[in-house]
Order: structure tokens, then sequence, then C-alpha cells
């Protein structure tokens, strides 16, 4: 592969501008800021996603420290119910579309150009606008904490008549600046899908691409199936607000129902957003530390379309308590728990990989297995959710937030931590500081554990979430919860000093920095030079 | 690499581009369209518990002596409207097929006027279909000087065909007050869908 690389590149980074200036030969484009506004290089969009979601991973997180403070003890001490709300919402919000989307949307900005041996995406100047129209979401997002009335404080469900009768007024910001990340998404989706489908190597077929890329292929399409939705939801909001309709409101003949309705069939489709673009890092990572091909690829492929097809058809279980009929309440369960078939043989084909694999648990091991075994966790807790005669019982309550936390932190996040421990290598050419990411691992399972398990009795018990003070019986449980907090967000900052030291040296990584990875993104140098495979690599299709 | 390659590589990008451009604006209309279509399909099934926005007819229909049924009336008023709306009782038992009559009285506790309807509710929502309104103050607004009070009859019928399993069906009366704005709700430029 080296031939096909710009002379005296190898050995830059296009990223270690504090090591010195930037002298990728190619390169006359503007220097400094202007750089970064105006790039539209994969990799470069791909570690502003990145930067950006880490930004927004530590402003989301310190708003759940805020809250666990308030949690630590019953009473109110730090700080009124209202601004409570207004944390609760904006970790929610900050936390969905801040941080975990743009996360993986900055994974597949840089990763999936190279798993298909294609020079760039199909559409970087369209992929340069979807990545700056979030930050402009985000501060206008943030902004609304210092507005008259205070930050949206109606959950992250926004659910009406709260968001419009009831509401704040910078509600109407909110709903701008979720069009915002909306557009930056849908365009997002559009140009993986024309990436993936047309820009692969001469002779990868479809059923050779990582397994990465065909999960971001489905995610692609949910996003654009979905997003109209929430747009359209977002805009009946804005309509009620200052227009006078009554799409939700009952007084003028409207239906609050229909917004949950609506937002549910918007909102189920996303969970899985977040959690596909997972599947796939794992289903990369497991089969590179165990030195053996993924068990059941195609099943992988059949199960990742059967989950997000699926997905369309469950939306009520979130909607079990409003009053739907016995038959809808039926069919609800029975397809939500439908799921956990094509779940239950990813899972399966996971743990048959490792079976007899020769294992090593470096950091990206690390993270995949323990996602393996936490999301998996949180699945279960989804199934017990999705009993509707149960779910009478733990609806609202600290059950739920355990549950969607097990598939969103130790799911979602531990994935993408996975992939960047996992991908380092190839980005700045530096093996990440071995120690501190190990204890960083520890620190973090052992943080995430104690946060989250807990929740799951003091649920049980009938803690309702959303609430800013609580019964004397639950305070044990929220100690706990709280102390897990702290230890799971201080123990980020280690990852960021991980990352920082990676950027500035460390051990030299090779172009093949693990033994067992054999994706194309391996053949090009550590770190990547900024413009790879701009003749299409030679791919030959290792065994499935 | 030829140019032709790219060419390809170009069209076919762009082509791919305009398929998905297709899906996208099908699913934002099919966003939109999701609003009547829970209309009609809440209207047709009763599943979001409303009744009938305008006075029906009696089902001429003998009252079904092998059952009873009980119905219970809830009333309350909307944050921020100081009314109260009361009914004669609170509850009352009737055979399928039966009609009755339960008087309302709405009291004006404010120090203003105000206009206001009360907006009706059926749980179990399978009830809503079957529950005939003959009579009813929730069709139109009511306006009411300070402290002026107003009482008003409600005529009803559950029909035959009520399912089995329905043993209490509840009616929920909510006060809101009703804006001028009104005139350019859903409810009043389709009067035939909603209460
Ligand atoms: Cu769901």
């Amino acid at each position: 592969m080296a031939s096909h690389l710009p002379p005296g590149s190898s050995a830059q980074s296009h990223q270690l501008e504090t090591a010195g200036t930037v002298s990728d030969t190619h390169y006359a484009g503007p220097k400094g800021l202007m750089r970064w506004l105006l790039t539209t290089n994969h990799k470069e969009i791909g570690t502003l996603y990145l930067l950006f979601s880490l930004s927004m991973f530590f402003i989301g997180g310190l708003f759940a420290m805020v809250v666990r403070a308030e949690l630590f003890q019953p009473g109110l001490q730090l700080i009124q119910p209202e601004f409570f709300n207004q944390m609760t919402t904006m970790h929610g919000l900050i936390m969905v579309f801040g941080a975990v989307m743009p996360a993986f949307v900055g994974l597949a900005n840089w990763m999936i150009p190279l798993q298909i041996g294609a020079p760039d995406m199909a559409l970087p100047r369209l992929n340069n606008f979807s990545f700056w129209l979030l930050p402009v979401a985000f501060t206008m997002l943030l902004a609304t904490l210092f507005m008259p009335g205070g930050a949206p404080n109606f959950g992250w469900t926004f659910y009406a008549p709260l968001s419009t009768t009831y509401a704040p007024p910078s509600t109407t910001f909110f709903i701008f600046s979720l069009h915002m990340a909306g557009i930056s998404s849908i365009l997002g989706a559009i140009n993986i899908i024309a990436t993936i489908l047309n820009l692969r190597t001469p002779g990868m077929r479809m059923m050779d691409m990582p397994l990465f890329v065909w999960t971001w292929l489905i995610t692609a399409f949910l996003l654009i199936a979905v997003m109209p939705v929430l747009a359209g939801v977002i805009t009946m909001m804005l309509l009620d607000i200052h227009f006078g309709t009554s799409f939700f409101n009952a007084a003028g003949g409207g239906d609050p129902v229909l917004f949950q309705h609506l937002f549910w069939f918007f909102g189920h489709p996303e969970v899985y957003i977040m959690i596909l673009p997972a599947f796939g890092i794992v289903s990369v990572i497991l089969p590179t530390f165990a030195r053996k091909p993924l068990f059941g690829y195609a099943s992988m492929v059949y199960a990742t379309a059967a989950i997000a097809i699926l997905s369309f058809l469950v939306w009520a279980h979130h909607m079990f308590v409003v009053g739907l009929p016995l038959a809808a309440e039926l069919f609800f369960m029975y397809s939500t728990m439908l799921i956990s078939v094509p779940t239950g043989v990813k899972v399966f084909n996971w743990i048959t990989t490792l079976f007899r694999g020769s294992l090593t648990f470096e950091p990206p091991m690390l993270f995949a297995l323990a996602f393996v075994v936490l999301f998996t966790i949180g699945g279960f807790s989804g199934l017990m959710l999705a009993i509707s005669p149960a779910d009478f019982q733990y609806h609202d309550t600290y059950f739920v937030v355990a549950h969607f936390h097990y598939v969103l932190v130790p799911g979602a996040v531990f994935a993408i931590m996975a992939a960047v421990y996992y991908w380092l290598p190839k980005w700045t050419g530096h093996y990440p500081h071995l120690r501190l990411s190990q204890w960083h691992f520890w620190l973090s399972v052992i943080g995430v554990n104690l946060t989250f398990f807990p929740m799951h009795f003091a649920g049980l018990a009938g803690m309702p979430r959303r609430i800013p003070d609580y019964a004397l019986q639950f305070a044990d449980f929220n100690m706990v919860t709280s102390i897990g907090g702290f230890l799971f967000g201080l123990s980020q900052l280690l990852f960021v000093l991980v990352v920082v030291l990676c950027i500035r040296g460390g051990n030299k990584a090779p172009a093949k920095a693990w033994e067992g990875a054999e994706d194309l993104e391996w053949t090009v140098a550590s770190p990547a030079p900024l413009h790879t495979f701009e003749t299409p690599p030679d791919f030959t299709p290792h065994r499935h | 690499m030829s140019s032709q390659f790219l060419d390809d590589r170009r069209r076919a990008v762009n082509r791919t581009v305009a398929r998905t451009l297709v899906v996208l604006a099908a699913m934002c209309l099919f966003s939109v369209a999701l609003v009547p279509l829970y209309d009609v399909f809440c209207e047709v099934t009763g599943l979001n518990g409303k009744t009938s926005s305008q006075a029906q007819s009696l089902s001429a229909e003998s009252a079904d002596q092998s059952r009873l049924v009980t119905m219970q009336f809830i009333t309350r008023a909307s944050k921020g409207l100081p009314w109260s709306l009361s009914a004669e009782t609170r509850q009352l038992r009737l055979h399928p097929g039966q009609s009755a009559e339960v008087h309302f009285t709405f009291r004006n506790l404010g120090d203003r006027a105000y206009v206001a309807r009360a907006v009706p509710s059926v749980s179990p929502s399978e009830a809503s279909l079957h529950l005939r309104k003959l009579a009813c103050f929730c069709f139109e607004n009511q306006r009411l000087a300070a402290g002026e009070r107003f009482e008003a009859p409600l005529v009803f019928q559950l029909t035959r065909d009520l399912p089995e399993d329905v043993k209490t069906v509840t009616l929920v009366y909510t006060l809101y007050e009703q804006r001028v704005s009104l005139s350019r709700s859903r409810a009043s430029q389709q009067p035939g869908g909603e209460t």
C-alpha cells in the first residue's frame, strides 16, 4: 500500500499541530482556524466531530454531576427544583444529540472511507456543512440556560403540553437547535449512504464490508427515515406555541397522546441509531483480539437489518400506561420481545467469536468485552420493561433510568471508547499509554456499575425519576449512585489525559497496529496520511 | 486511475443522493400525514377516548337487563381557570341500552368573565364508540360572568353492543379556557372530527 502514499507524508500527522508545523506536501489550503473551518477532508472532519462530541460529553456530564450532587442526600441542598429539571433535561439532550450521535458520525467519517478503500466521503463539502451546523445548534441550546425562564425543563422526551403550554420561553430556541442537529444528522446520513454504496474499492462486495460499515449503512437509513418525524413533531410544537394550532392541546381539540406516538415513532428507532454502530464496533474489535474471524458474519448483517425493521413496530412500549387498548398492549409487548431474538443472535455470535480464540486484553478489547456483558444486562432489564403489566409498576421509576443508562453508557459510550482506543494508533501513530488506559477502563467499569446498578433497586422499590428530592428509604441507594457517578465522571478526565498523551507521543505504532486486525485501514501507514487510497487499493476478501 | 472511473463514481453518487432525497421527501410527507391518519384511526377505533362533538339520536333498543354498568363522572378545571364544574351525582349504574340524564353545574369563581369549554374524555377508550350523547354542554363554549352559575344537562346512552368486559365507564370533563385564537385551531376547522 505504501506505494500509493504521497511522498514524505508517512511521518506526519495532520493532527500534530502542537508538535510542529503541518508540512503535508500536498496540502495547500488555508492555515490555522480557517483550515478547520473550511476543511473537506474526511479525517479532519472526523476529528472535529470527535472533539466536539468529547466536549459535549463533558458538558452533559457536568450536568449529570449537578443532578447526582443534589440527589446525594434526601432533601433540597444545592439547587432549586426548577433548575434540577433543567439539568436533567439538558443532560439528556446533550448526551443523546451532542455526544453519542456525533461521536458515531465522527468515527464513520474517519473510518468508513479507510475501511472500504475510498479516498474520501462521497460529498466532502456537504460533510463540512453538516459538522459546522452542530456547534451552532448546541451553542444555541446551551444559551437557553441564561435566558429568562431558564433552559428547557420538560425532560429529554419533551412531552407536550409540558413542552408547549407550560414550557419556558426558551423552548423556541430548543426547537431551532434540534432542527439544526436533525438537518446535520440527515446530511451526514445521506453522505454515508452515498459513500458506502458507491465508493467501495473494486472487488469489495457488500457482504465483504467490515461490520462497522454495515451497521452504519443501516443506521443511516434509520436516520433518513425517522429524523423527518422528529422535525415534524417539533415543528408542530412550534406551531402550537406561536401560531395557535392545537396539535397537542386538548383545549383546542388536539391530543397530547398524539405527541407521544409521534415522538416515540422517532424515539425508538433513535435508540437503535445510538446502538447499531456500537454493535459494528464490537463486531470489528472482538475478532481482532480473539485472532479469529467473526462468527456468523452474514447472520450479524441480517440481525442488524431485522432490528432496524422491527424498531418501527414497537414504539408504544414507552406508552403502556397512557390507556392503550388491550390488543395494542399485547401487540407492542410481543413485538418488543421479538427484538431480543436478533439481539440474542448478536450476543451469541460475539461469544462464539471469543470461544477458543487466542484472546489478549488490550484496552479496546477490555471495553468491547465490558460492552458485551453490561449491554446484555441493559437488554435484560429492557425485556423486563417490555412486559406490559410489569411496566405499569416500573414506568417512570429509576428502573427505567437504570435500563437506558446501561444500554447507553456501558453500551454506546463504552463502544465509542473501545473504538477510540482501537483506532488511536491509526489516528496519531502512537499507542495509547497502556497503564493509564487500564486504569481508565477499570475505574470506568467500577464507576458505571456503582452508579447504575443500585438504580434498579431504587426503581423497583418505587423511586420515581426526574425528582430533586426523595423519600428517606431511597437514601442509601442514592448515595452509592452519586459516589459511583462522581467516580465515573472523574475517571473520564483520565481518558482525556490518555488521548492528549497519545497525540503528543508514545510508543510508535506500525501500519498494522494490532496483530489480528484484518481490515483495509491497517494497510495504510500510522498515522494515516491526510490523503489515502487516492488509487483504489487491491482487495482480497478474507474469510468470514 | 482513469477519469472514466471517476466519472462513473460521480454519476453513481449523484444517483444514490437523488434516491435518498426521494426517500427523505417521502418520510417528510409521511410524518405530516401521520396527524390526519391518527385522527381518522381514532375516530374509527375510539382509541383516544374522544366522543362525538355533535348530538346523536337515541338508538332505539331495549335495555340489556342482564348486566349493569357503572358510569362515573370526573370533573376538573385546568390550570389558570377559576371555574368549577360539578355533577349532581358522581356515579350511577345503568343497563346498556338505557338512557340517563345527569345535571352539571358550572360556576365562575373568578372576578371577570371567561369563555370556557368542558372537553370530554372516556376511559376505557373502547367505550367511547358506545357512548351516545343526546344532549351535552360540551358541544359548545360557555361564557360566564364573574360569579355566575349555570346548570346544564347531559343526556346519554350506553349502547347494548358495549363490550362485555367493560364494567365501568369513566367520563372526564376538563374545563379549558377558550381564547379568540380558537378560530384557527384544528378543532373548528373539522367540527366533525373532534370535540
Ligand atoms: Cu423503545
